[in-house]
């Protein structure tokens, strides 16, 4: 490690006016922060609206947004070249009134083919829009593994078994598995050479160890990284920048961080590509420019609009499968904004600001999946700001920064919806999820799918009787719940190892400290549904109905039972008990690389499409029909008012769910109160109370049903309606009609 | 103790200041023409619960009252339980929760006298300005809620008077004009409001099998209310 002298001499005009300490003795962007931000607890008045070359390139890009919409959802594909960092000439929208630049391929939205997950999945995708994978891509990728060809040369018969019957899901063993975040502002503060220099240090010293698998793998990863260091240097000065050094003004700053960021979505198309924490990271050198006097507030705003413009324009290939997973062609560029220091203090400065305030100047919008870290601390003006902007633009979530901070410091960033990790520091593999209620049904029937007709797992008799008896239920849970948790476990333990070894993410995570903590993430989809339906076995009676060959098939519920989202603890604690039960009983199972286990209940849009896969259900779901999203309630069963399904929600632990419990939140205007100001104090209160509960997440639509109805029948007309579906914000018409008949069957909390 | 109610709201934003835990207790003696919780009248319908119950249930969403919230006992008429709702509130005020009552003032006695010691704020609907309208629409002669208003003056409960407007009923300016006297009248009134009449009540007369009585007359647009508003004195948000 170089001395401080060293590195503050050897960066002096860059660093000037900064604050010294730790962050200049290695790289430590959060201490650069803690170091030099500056808080502001005063109110939006300061901010500026758009600028007439914001404007005009705004509507530019928004054209080009049509055009994408009218040709069926991808405007083109480049079919002849293989995505990567430099593997593209410069593109623009428009040269000359660009503030930030870089596009993804050689044209804005013009989407590019990545075939490293798998050469099925970009073929497939290409044709599904018309397109033909060119014969060179073709051929290069004939003598080369991707991660699917390694993925299936291992899976088991049982492994391929569980995800054909759709128990579990989603898995990533086709496409990128994302939910890493590049602490992309390293750039920004040392420039790449110091980044370079400081991995060809860690990659002596891995050396010197003894070789064995995991340094080899370690020692090779490293020079992936360090190799693709060189080459975002090289996309950099395609551009005509030299980033070489750190960043010497804010736009600089904004582009080496944005360079960092468009490397890897160059290089990866992992499901969720988040950004980080970036907003007060650039105040800095805002505040910094303006006490030079070279920045005015109304450029500041227009260098973030314009770096949010290239945000929104990102995009990655899809197959109309994986669309039914993750609809409204979502990329997650997760920015979280807010949050509170370890000394209390908030980070809300007012690049905190400027950043929300991009919906305001460019127009609502899902992208960038802008995530308030709500802390009781949050000044007072910035709590209602964010408020106002819910009610406003249905465009932004919450997660709870009191719980997270405890885990995770006060430099961590939500990756995808609800994954909590510390930048550069932490990363983690990505799980999906698996099926609760149809976990539930092959445990009642004997390991005997009754939606295929196949059999999986411990073979045994399916129950019998005339009533379903609650304890036996759970003995069986008990069984299957083992059996699948070390399946998931082995499933994703492959997914991963061939991940690192033929997908591995080296842009990523060369902005990663080289011994970086790692979490496997693992998920639930149907929670409401399971708890609904053993508190119905508990509570009620469930007369089973079977077929001619005994297998259970349907079920004939009589009398009422408690349903999770009322506040009653008799379901609640079934609820928490699953989770419990799923998370202990996944940890037994050991992992790649020791990954430490962590449990999600989120869905994405996959609530769906799990529905049509699982028979009828205990608690009266049909066959077919589709679940709660995350850890929602199920739709129309709250009948005691939003707070008390608040209150369900919020009795979730955490502790078994680290990597987050998702419950998306619909209200009507009307019913948040009578005028403007009443409604933003409302829900700010409700926040508060919601979080001070130890509650994870909340995704806030303010909106009436009949806006959503009219949209699914006119989507022309409401071609910017923007709502917030499962820790992700989507644009209302880019969800299939299935997709969005869904989301018009949730429960809008109304006036009593 | 015991009470009848027909329904919770946990997030009440309309019923008082603030977020409020709703109460809507069972049974009504009035048969107002526009009333929107007909399911409410009969005195031996809906569910029962202690005082115990709904403290425990209050309690859970205190952390959303913020620093104006708190509970809001409405109906029904809350009156006609007089007993329980003072139990209720001097449980809450115990607890340091928000008292409100959101009330047709039809029913004065010394059981009122005691929950009105306990409450907070008072939300009273002065829904005619004249006997003959109260006894044709309301069912209740205009000196019960009149009286009960001085009795609220008396006692300086602070008070927030409410009518619906319907159209052709009560949006001429007399109206207007009577309605601005009795809350002027009044030190403890603090705040006058107009409500918009509206009929989406209308299916669950339809599935109780009872005539709507105010189907007759149209739904009353915003508008009406924004022009009425500036000559209501006390209509200030």
């Amino acid at each position: 490690m170089e001395n401080t002298t060293n590195l503050s001499v050897r960066f002096k005009e860059y660093w000037d006016g900064f604050k010294p300490g730790e962050w200049q003795e290695g790289i430590n962007t959060r201490d650069f922060i803690m170091t030099n931000f500056t808080p502001y607890s005063g109110g939006p008045e300061f901010l500026c609206g758009p600028t007439e070359r914001t404007n005009a390139l705004n509507a530019k890009l928004g054209k080009l947004f049509k055009k994408e919409r009218e040709n069926g959802g991808v405007l083109d594909i480049n079919t002849e070249v293989v995505s990567s960092l430099c593997n593209y000439p410069a593109a623009y929208l428009d040269k000359e009134n660009e503030l930030i630049v870089g596009y993804q391929t050689d044209a804005p939205l013009r989407r590019g083919v990545n075939p490293f997950g798998g050469i099925r999945m970009a073929r497939g995708a290409c044709e599904a829009y018309g397109y033909k994978l060119s014969k060179s891509v073709e051929e290069h990728f004939e003598y080369r593994t991707t991660h699917n060809d390694g993925v299936f040369r291992v899976y088991t018969d049982e492994m391929k078994l569980a995800r054909h019957i759709g128990i579990i899901t989603g898995l990533p063993d086709a496409y990128g598995r994302g939910r890493i975040i590049g602490d992309y502002r390293r750039v920004a503060l040392y420039g790449i050479d110091y980044l370079i220099e400081q991995k060809q240090l860690d990659k002596k010293k891995v050396g010197e160890n003894i070789m064995d698998v995991d340094t080899i793998r370690l020692s090779e990863e490293l020079f992936q990284q360090i190799n693709f260091l060189k080459k975002m240097k090289e996309m950099a000065a395609m551009y005509g920048y030299d980033i070489s050094m750190p960043a010497r003004n804010t736009r600089e700053a904004i582009q080496w961080t944005y360079f960092a960021y468009l490397a890897s979505i160059k290089e990866q198309n992992g499901a969720a590509m988040s950004l980080g924490r970036t907003s007060t990271f650039f105040d800095i050198y805002v505040n910094r420019d303006m006490e030079r006097g070279i920045l005015t507030e109304e450029q500041a705003q227009e260098l973030i609009d314009d770096f949010v413009m290239k945000l929104r324009s990102a995009r990655h290939l899809r197959t109309p499968e994986y669309n039914e997973l993750f609809g409204g062609d979502p990329m997650w560029i997760t920015e979280s904004v807010g949050g509170v220091n370890n000394s209390g203090v908030p980070l809300v400065t007012k690049g905190s600001y400027r950043m929300l305030n991009t919906l305001y100047n460019l127009g609502s919008s899902p992208e960038p999946n802008l995530t308030i870290l709500w802390s009781e601390r949050l000044p007072e003006p910035f709590k209602k700001f964010c408020a106002k902007l819910s009610i406003d633009t249905d465009s932004i979530q919450y997660e709870n920064d009191d719980l997270m901070r405890m885990e995770y410091g006060d430099d961590y960033a939500i990756a995808c919806c609800v994954s909590a990790m510390k930048v550069g520091k932490q990363m983690q593999f990505f799980g999906a999820r698996f099926n609760l209620p149809k976990l539930l049904l092959l445990a009642i029937n004997g390991g005997y799918d009754n939606v295929t007709g196949m059999k999986i797992g411990p073979q045994m008799e399916p129950l019998q009787g005339d009533k379903l008896d609650y304890y036996e239920v759970r003995g069986r849970l008990d069984v299957y719940r083992e059996w699948l948790c070390k399946l998931y476990v082995n499933t994703m333990n492959v997914i991963h190892y061939m991940h690192d070894k033929y997908a591995y993410e080296k842009t990523q995570m060369a902005l990663h400290d080289t011994d970086v903590d790692r979490m496997m993430a693992f998920g639930i989809a149907g929670l409401s549904v399971m708890a609904d339906s053993l508190s119905a076995i508990k509570y009620a009676d469930v007369k089973p109905i079977r077929d001619e060959n005994g297998y259970i098939i349907d079920f004939d519920t009589k009398g009422d039972f408690p349903k999770f989202g009322n506040d009653d603890n008799r379901v609640d604690k079934i609820a928490q008990n699953i989770i419990q039960r799923v998370s202990t009983e996944l940890r037994k199972n050991p992992t790649y690389r020791n990954a430490r286990h962590t449990l999600s209940a989120l869905t994405i849009t996959s609530n769906v499409v799990y529905g049509k896969k699982t028979g009828s259900t205990p608690d009266g779901r049909k066959k077919g029909e589709p679940f709660a999203p995350g850890a929602n309630p199920m739709h129309n069963r709250e009948t005691n008012g939003a707070i008390a399904s608040l209150n369900s929600v919020s009795k979730l632990q955490y502790d078994y769910c680290r990597d987050g419990i998702s419950n998306t939140f619909s209200i009507v205007p009307d019913a948040l109160g009578k005028t403007e100001e009443q409604r933003t104090a409302n829900l700010v209160t409700v926040l508060d109370g919601y979080f001070s509960n130890y509650a994870h997440h909340l995704n806030v639509n303010v909106l009436n049903k009949e806006t959503l109805i009219e949209a699914y029948e006119n989507p022309e007309a409401y071609p910017n309606l923007t709502i917030r579906v499962s820790g992700y914000a989507v644009n209302f018409h880019k969800l299939t009609k299935e997709q969005q008949r869904e989301v018009i069957s949730r429960t809008f909390h109304t006036v009593m | 103790m015991e009470c009848r109610y027909s329904a919770i709201q946990t997030l009440g934003t309309l019923d008082g200041p603030g977020v409020r835990f709703v109460l809507f207790l069972q049974g009504c003696p009035l048969r107002c023409g526009y009333c929107h919780n007909p399911e409410t009248r009969d005195a031996n319908g809906g569910k029962t619960a202690t005082v115990k119950d709904i403290m425990q249930r209050v309690l859970r969403c205190r952390n959303y009252f913020g620093k104006d919230g708190g509970i809001t006992v409405s109906g029904g008429e809350p009156l006609m339980q007089a007993k329980f709702v003072t139990e209720l509130f001097k449980e809450c005020k115990r607890q340091g929760i928000n008292t409100c009552l959101d009330t047709s003032g039809c029913i004065m006695n010394d059981d009122v006298t005691e929950l009105l010691k306990v409450t907070d704020l008072c939300m009273l609907d002065i829904k005619m300005t004249n006997d003959e309208d109260y006894r044709k629409h309301i069912g209740c002669s205009f000196d019960a809620p009149l009286k009960f208003l001085n009795k609220l003056a008396e006692m300086n409960v602070e008070t927030w008077i409410r009518q619906v407007t319907v159209c052709g009923v009560n949006d001429d300016d007399t109206n207007i004009k009577r309605l601005n006297d009795i809350a002027n009248r009044h030190d403890n009134v603090t705040f006058a409001e107009l409500l918009p009449f509206r009929k989406l009540c209308k299916s669950k007369y339809d599935d109780m099998g009872i005539e709507f009585p105010f189907d007759c007359y149209p739904e009353t647009g915003q508008e009406v209310i924004e022009r009425l508003k500036p000559s209501v004195d006390k209509f200030i948000l």
